[in-house]
Formats: C-alpha cells, structure tokens, sequence
C-alpha cells in the first residue's frame, strides 16, 4: 500500500483580480524509504504541495479539491486528523534555520516541549530522548550544547537542530522545503547527507522540495517535476535527468549550467521574451568602441577592509577584517571571477572596485590611475562613467518610483547633459533593445516586471554611461534557472560585442566556470588562489578549493 | 498585459489603495464628512446667508437664540445664536475655516521641517545625525502645549501690541509647527536608513549622481508613505493643538474666532443655561479630529508595508 497518496490535489488562491491555481490536479505517490524531489522554478506550487500535505496553506489559498491519504488516513476528511498528524506523524524542516528557532529559548526548551506536546513523557526522559536525538543529528558535546540558545550555533549547526526537532515524536514522513538554499556548499552536503542518512536509518519518506537539480540528482531517488502548478512529469531521478520526455523538463535541464565542461552558450528552449531571432546590439553604433590592449585594466594592491563598531567600545576590539590583504589583477577584455562562500568578502571587493567604500589599506589602479586616491568630485566622474555595477536583488536594485525610461536615462543625462530629447529617446530604446526589452517598456514601472526583466533593465542601465568595466554582483543567485540562463548568455554577447571587461561575483561554481576566464578564489577576506578556469576546475592547487569542487552539487553524478 | 496607455485616473482605480478604500466603509464615511466640512468652511460665503463678522447684519434682539427645535428657537437659526446674535452655524463654519487652515498650515511646516531634518540626517549620518536626533529627544521631552506656549510667549514679547492680533495666526502656526517636527523627522530618519542600503542608491552612486539628487528624488518618494500617515495623524493633533491653545486665551483673537475661541466664549454662558453656544462648536470639532484620526488609521492600515 501506498504510505502517501496525494490524488487530484487542487489548490486556489482568490485574488483580487483573479484565482490563482497554484496546483492543478496533481497526484503523487511516496513509499516508506525513499526520497522524492519536488523540483519547479519559483510559482510552479512546489511549496503549495508541501504545505496542503500539513494544512498549512494561507489565506486566502484553499483545497478546492482532491485528497491526501496518509498511511489511510484521509487529511482533510475531518479538521482533527491533521492535528494529531502534525508533528507526530508528519516533521517539517524550513529554509531559513534563522527563524524557524525561538531566539529567545534554549535549544532544550524547545526540545523538551515539542517532546512532551507530542508524547507522554516527563522531563527527564523527554531530556535524554532530546540529547540522543541532538546525538543523532551529528551535534558534537549534546550535553552541554543542550543548554544553549539558537544563536550560539552556526547556520548549519542551527539546520541540524531543526531536523532534530522535526524528528521529536518519530515522523514517518519528512517534508524539507528548501532545507539548505540558505547555507554554504560545504554546509549544504553535510545536511543532505544527514537526510539520506537518516532516511535510511528510520525509514522514512521523505518530500525535498528545491529548485537546485545538482542537489535533486545527487540526493533524490525519484523526482517530480512542476510548472504553473502542474505536474509535468514524475519518475526515477535518473530516468528523468537523462531522458526528459517533456519539453518543459528538458529546458530546466538544458539550461542548469554544467560543472564538467566549459559551453559557449545556454541552449535556451522556452524563451521569457517572445522576440525571436539573433540578439542585435543596437547601441553598437552609439558605442566608443574601444580596443582591447594587451595591459592589466584594474590592478588590486594589498587590499583591506575593516569594519568596525567603534561606538561605545575601542576600536580595535569590534573590528571586523572582511578583506584581508588581497592582490590581483584584471586584464583588459577578460572575465575574472571571484568566488567564495559568504562572508568571504567577495562582495565588498566589489563594492571597494566601484568606489562605495573607501578600503583601509592598499590601493585599487584603474587604467593604470590610482581610483582609491581621489578626493575631487570632478576627477572621480570620469571613472564613475567607466566602471559600472549589476546587484544581485532585481527588486531593491530599481527605484519603484520612477518609470523605467527614466531610470535609464538618468545616467545619461547625467553625463551627456546636452543631448537632445529626441536623441535620448532613440538611445533608451536602443538600450532597451539591446537588452532585449520592448520599447513599450519604458514607459512602465519596474514592478510590472518580473525579476529576470527587472535584471535586464539594471543592466541597460549600468551600459548607458558606456562603461568599459563591469562589475556583476551575483547577478542570477536571485532568478530561476532557465532564467539565469538567459542573463548569462546576454552578458557573453554583450561582453563579446561591446570589448567589455568583466568581473564577475558568484558563490555558484557552475556558472563561474562558464562565464570566467580566470578565477581567483577568496576566504575569510584572503586571497586562496588565482588561476585559469580549466586549470581551476581540472587541477585545483589549494586545500579549500579542492574541498569546494568536491562538495558542490553535480548534477553529472547522475550518469555514474 | 495589454498595452493599453494608463491614464493617471486609470492608474488610481487600478491601484491597491483605492480598492482598499472602497472595501472599508469607515474610510468611506470618514472622507465623506471631511469633503462636507472642507467644502462648507472653504465656500462658507455661498452656503450661508450670514456674515458673523459684519456688524451692521447683527442684531442684539436675536441673541441667545436657542436652537430651532427648542421651544423658543427660530427657523432661521437652525443652531441658535451667541450672545451678540451671531448665527451659530455661520460662526461655526467660519471658525473652522481659521481652525483648518492652522492645522495645515502647521502640519506643512513640521512636514518641510521634519522630514528635512530627517531625510539628510538618516542620509549622511555621522555626527550631525547624532546632533540632530538628540535634539529631536530634548525637544519630545517636553511637552508640545508647553513648547507652543512659550513660542507664543516669546512673540508677544518681541511683537508690539498692534501688530500682535495681526500676527496672532502666523505665531500659532509657527508655535503648532515647532512642536510637532520631532515626530516627522524620528519617522523619516527611520525610513532613509531603510532605503539608503538599498541597491538603488548603490546604483545611483555608482553612476555619479549627487547627494542632493539622490536624497530628493530617489529616497523622498521611497519614504513619503509613512509620513504621509503621520502627516494626516498630526493634521488631528494640530487642530485640537490650536482649539486648545484658542481656549487658553493665547491663540487667535475673538474679532476671528477659530474653535477653541468659539469653546471659550460660549464656556462662559454654559452655567447661565446657553449651552448651544459651547456644545456645538466642541461636537464640531469632535467630529472634524474623530473622521481625521479615523482616515488616518485606514491609512496606516493600508499603506503598511508590511502588510503588502
């Protein structure tokens, strides 16, 4: 018998201007052992699922029809079964391990109290069972780290309590939404481990619900595929990672950039703007096109940074050192990536590079001037129009209160004050079309579009000062992958048409090695190691950056 | 979507806040009563026959005229008449003109003052940010009817008598102004330091545009939502800031009552038994701060931005 039958599963949400379907029909069926992948980029109701299996849909979302059985219960037969399933039969782990734990309790407490809601234990057994189960889950010196609170433990440390805390009262079905987009590589395969462990040891099943096919491949033994709310496909992991039948399927997985080789472009199958044809780089005619000369285009020397909280205490206890003594340099007309995990500083090299923050010590050379150095306003102009930045949030990168012609054209008026209005139309659209927008979009505003478009926007817009240095802050760690595709493969035409100079900032390995010439590879704020892409990839000569390549998710592991 | 332009008024039908606004009937009728009021005191000329301030249309035998549905009303003065035969209503009306244009005038000025303040301090931060919040913390711990009363007491010091009724509602709207802008500027401060880490002004930065441009074109339309709510909030405070300094004697002159004058006037003939007099300015401006405070609460509701 079926342990988890999902049959004609429908759930709508009754917006105010229309019903959204976020699950149409789906049947799914999960046995006792095995470990199901609910793949689908974001809005394909792959969460939706999830939440109606625990009654946890939020208004004004409602099952609007079909059934879950779980172990022959019918779920929503009657409101009480849920209740005595939930927690019990049924264990959650969410995304984000920062607020799914009570700051302001022990770890214990916690405990002990989801123990005894579920059981009838007394304290002290309820004690043990929590420090066996803490045990369990790989937390070292369970005794003592029993007592502490949640932020005494790191992000991953944090993850393990809460699948402790999922498995209190024996579950036999485990539901993991995202579990572990929020951690780091080398963090992230620990706690897929764990799952598979623990997924063999007590048997359970397990629901693990992400948008990442390297984790679906090497963690799930059959996966389901959703789009808009249906399911598109359902099969063995392998089955349906090596021979896709839908198209659908085959675009997620065309476009999941590949860790094993190099490609020139992503095939891309379902498009998100409908224009079809060769991209056509409008703005070519407008573009100082300048040569790419055999020379070092930014040269980084000694750099650091600290932060410090120098308040109320002296400044040197607080300090922070996000960089630390890194030197590198870029050549012109290459990609150099940056790559590290977070907090290793990547990101405020990036902001130091395009003069956000002014580093403690060491100097940044541009075109062979001294860019940190600069005090005048005038002087500094001329390389603010040469060095321009992507941001990762498509949402908080656009001013909401301004048109997006407007936001376009506010760097070029501001650096070409004398252009005709007439002229700066045809140059917005141009930039528009270049990044592949309709000209109607200038008149819109930037919510009306959705993240990837918002990104191509942002990007008009770091090009309309004609810049000769780019800096792209993880530009696609916040967009779907089919979408990431897309981005990816405009910044290669445009890098390619336009002699740009790319630095390029991710914590994705996969996609640093498609877009990169070299990479240079950063922890804590120090510099690991600099080399070419291939050489990094194939031969690797520093401890960490081995342990990166070996931990990252390989959706290649399939085939072997 | 359909490419259809969008007309400003399109947009304003489209829009989350005017379907909020038709779903709640408090809101409805609240806005309904301020149009009312705002249209009667603005237009009073042309809704009632009556001058208060003209003393050849006065006449002494009408006064303390108890309202028309009393047994010795007249038709004619539906709310009754004062002491000297001025039309209730009228008086009413022209009074919460004065009393509306303070508060305005007021909540304007701590606006412009306030999120000024506010804006550069929470932009530049540093130690004029300290300075400026400190300064707004000394000042809230005083009271605001105190700080208005010795704004007022300063300007009758420094202005002569003369020219002191003249100036009377210039000083009130300064006294009501000064002591409201903490509350704008602790807002707006709060606010920029949200929007200011946000990519955007990165962006902004990054091409090379100035702080000023920044601060007023790209943050201040980011932040107006939550002043706009304290705005409308302090608009009621304002008001019953003014009836309340009128009261004491140290707001507007009696020769152009508001209505806190119009309360402390009648206030003197409520033992004698002419309670019109006081009672229907004071539930007039009951009404006027209540609808306001209510708008203002519908506001804070939907503009939330958490609740989006």
């Amino acid at each position: 018998m079926t342990f988890l039958k999902i049959k004609n599963l429908s759930v709508n949400y009754e917006m105010r201007r229309e019903t959204v379907y976020a699950a149409k029909k789906v049947n799914i069926n999960v046995e006792k052992g095995e470990i199901l992948g609910l793949v689908g980029e974001s809005g394909s109701g792959k969460s939706t699922v999830g939440n109606a299996i625990i009654n946890l849909i939020d208004e004004p979302g409602k099952v609007s029809g079909g059934s879950i059985i779980l172990d022959g219960t019918d779920i929503y037969e009657n409101p009480e079964n849920i209740l005595k399933l939930r927690g019990k039969k049924i264990g959650l782990i969410f995304q984000d391990p920062q607020t799914s734990l009570n700051p302001i309790l022990t770890i214990g407490e916690q405990l002990i109290e989801t123990i005894q809601t579920h059981l009838k234990l007394n304290t002290e057994e309820a004690k043990n069972r929590a420090i066996n189960l803490l045990k369990e889950v790989g937390i070292k010196d369970a005794e003592t780290r029993f007592n502490n609170y949640p932020h005494q433990f790191s992000g991953g440390m944090r993850q393990r309590v809460v699948i402790s805390l999922a498995l209190c009262c024996e579950p036999e079905l485990l539901i993991a939404d995202e579990p572990t987009t929020a951690l780091d590589v080398s963090i992230q395969s620990q706690i897929l481990d764990l799952i598979k462990r623990l997924t063999k040891e007590r048997n359970l099943a397990v629901i693990l619900i992400t948008h990442d096919m390297g984790v679906i491949s090497e963690t799930t033994n059959r996966v389901a595929v959703m789009k808009n709310g249906n399911l598109v496909e359902i099969g063995p992991t392998k089955e349906i990672l090596t021979k896709p039948k839908e198209i659908y399927t085959k675009a997620l997985i065309s476009s999941v950039p590949p860790t094993n080789k190099k490609i020139n472009r992503f095939k891309i199958i379902e498009k998100e703007n409908k224009n079809e044809g060769e991209t056509n780089i409008k703005i070519l005619n407008r573009w100082s096109k300048k040569e790419i000369i055999e020379q070092d285009l930014v040269k980084v020397k000694n750099l650091s940074k600290t932060f410090d909280d120098n308040f109320f205490t002296e400044s040197s206890k607080n300090s922070v050192m996000a960089v630390d003594d890194v030197s590198f340099a870029i050549k012109e007309g290459e990609s150099f990536g940056l790559v590290g995990e977070s907090g290793s500083g990547k990101s405020t090299i990036a902001k130091m590079i395009v003069n956000l923050y002014s580093p403690s010590a060491g100097d940044i050379d541009f075109d062979n001037v001294c860019i940190t150095k600069i005090k005048s306003n005038k002087e500094m102009m001329k390389f603010r129009k040469q060095i321009q930045m992507i941001f990762q949030d498509p949402y908080s990168s656009l001013n909401g209160r301004l048109k997006v012609k407007d936001i376009v054209s506010e760097p070029i008026k501001l650096h070409n004050p004398s252009i005709s209005s007439k002229d700066l139309d045809n140059y917005i659209y141009d930039l528009l079309e270049s990044v592949e927008l309709t000209q109607q979009s200038a008149e819109r505003y930037p919510h009306e579009f959705s993240g990837g478009q918002r990104q191509r926007i942002s990007i008009a817009r770091a090009l309309a000062t004609q810049p000769r240095l780019l800096v792209c802050d993880e530009p696609t760690s916040a967009l779907d992958v089919s979408i990431q595709a897309q981005i990816l493969n405009l910044l290669k035409d445009l890098q390619e048409q336009l002699n740009l100079t790319i630095l390029f900032i991710s914590h994705d390995l996969p996609v640093v090695r498609q877009m990169c010439d070299r990479i240079a590879v950063l922890k804590n704020g120090k510099l690991c190691e600099i080399s070419e892409t291939e050489k990094l990839f194939e031969k690797p000569s520093h401890n960490y950056t081995k342990e990166l390549l070996n931990l990252m998710p390989k959706i290649e592991s399939i085939y072997n | 979507m359909d490419s259809q332009k969008l007309t400003l008024f399109n947009r304003i039908k489209d829009s989350d806040i005017y379907f909020s606004f038709i779903k709640s009937p408090t809101a409805i009728v609240s806005t309904f009563i301020l149009i009312v009021i705002f249209f009667c005191s603005f237009f009073v000329e042309f809704v009632t026959p009556y001058n208060p301030f003209d003393p050849s249309s006065l006449s002494l035998m009408d006064a303390f005229t108890p309202p028309s549905w009393t047994e010795d009303g007249l038709a004619k003065f539906i709310l009754g008449t004062d002491g000297q035969g001025r039309d209730m209503l009228a008086t009413i009306l022209y009074g919460s003109r004065i009393s509306l244009i303070v508060g305005f005038s007021a909540v304007l000025f701590a606006l412009v003052l306030g999120v000024g303040l506010g804006l550069s301090a929470g932009y530049f931060g540093g130690k004029y940010e300290m300075f400026v919040m400190r300064f707004t913390d000394v000042q809230l711990t005083v009271p605001s009817i105190l700080m208005a009363l010795l704004v007022d007491g300063i300007a009758r010091g420094i202005i002569s008598r003369e020219l002191h009724d003249e100036m009377a509602i210039y000083v009130l709207i300064f006294a009501i102004g000064i002591s409201e802008w903490p509350q704008f500027a602790r807002v707006s401060r709060a606010a920029t330091l949200v929007e200011k880490n946000k990519d955007y002004v990165s962006a902004s930065t990054i091409i090379g545009v100035s702080n000023i441009i920044i601060m007023f074109k790209h943050i201040l339309p980011n932040i107006m939502r939550p002043v706009l709510v304290i705005g409308t909030i302090g608009l009621a405070l304002a008001i019953i800031a003014e009836a309340t300094l009128s009261f004491l004697g140290v707001g507007v002159p009696p020769t152009t009552p508001s209505l806190g004058t119009l309360i402390r006037l009648g206030n003197d003939f409520l033992f004698s038994g002419e309670w019109w007099i006081t009672f229907f300015p004071a539930i007039f401006l009951v009404i006027l701060a209540f609808s306001i405070n209510l708008l203002g609460d519908w506001m804070r509701d939907t503009l939330n931005p958490k609740l989006n």
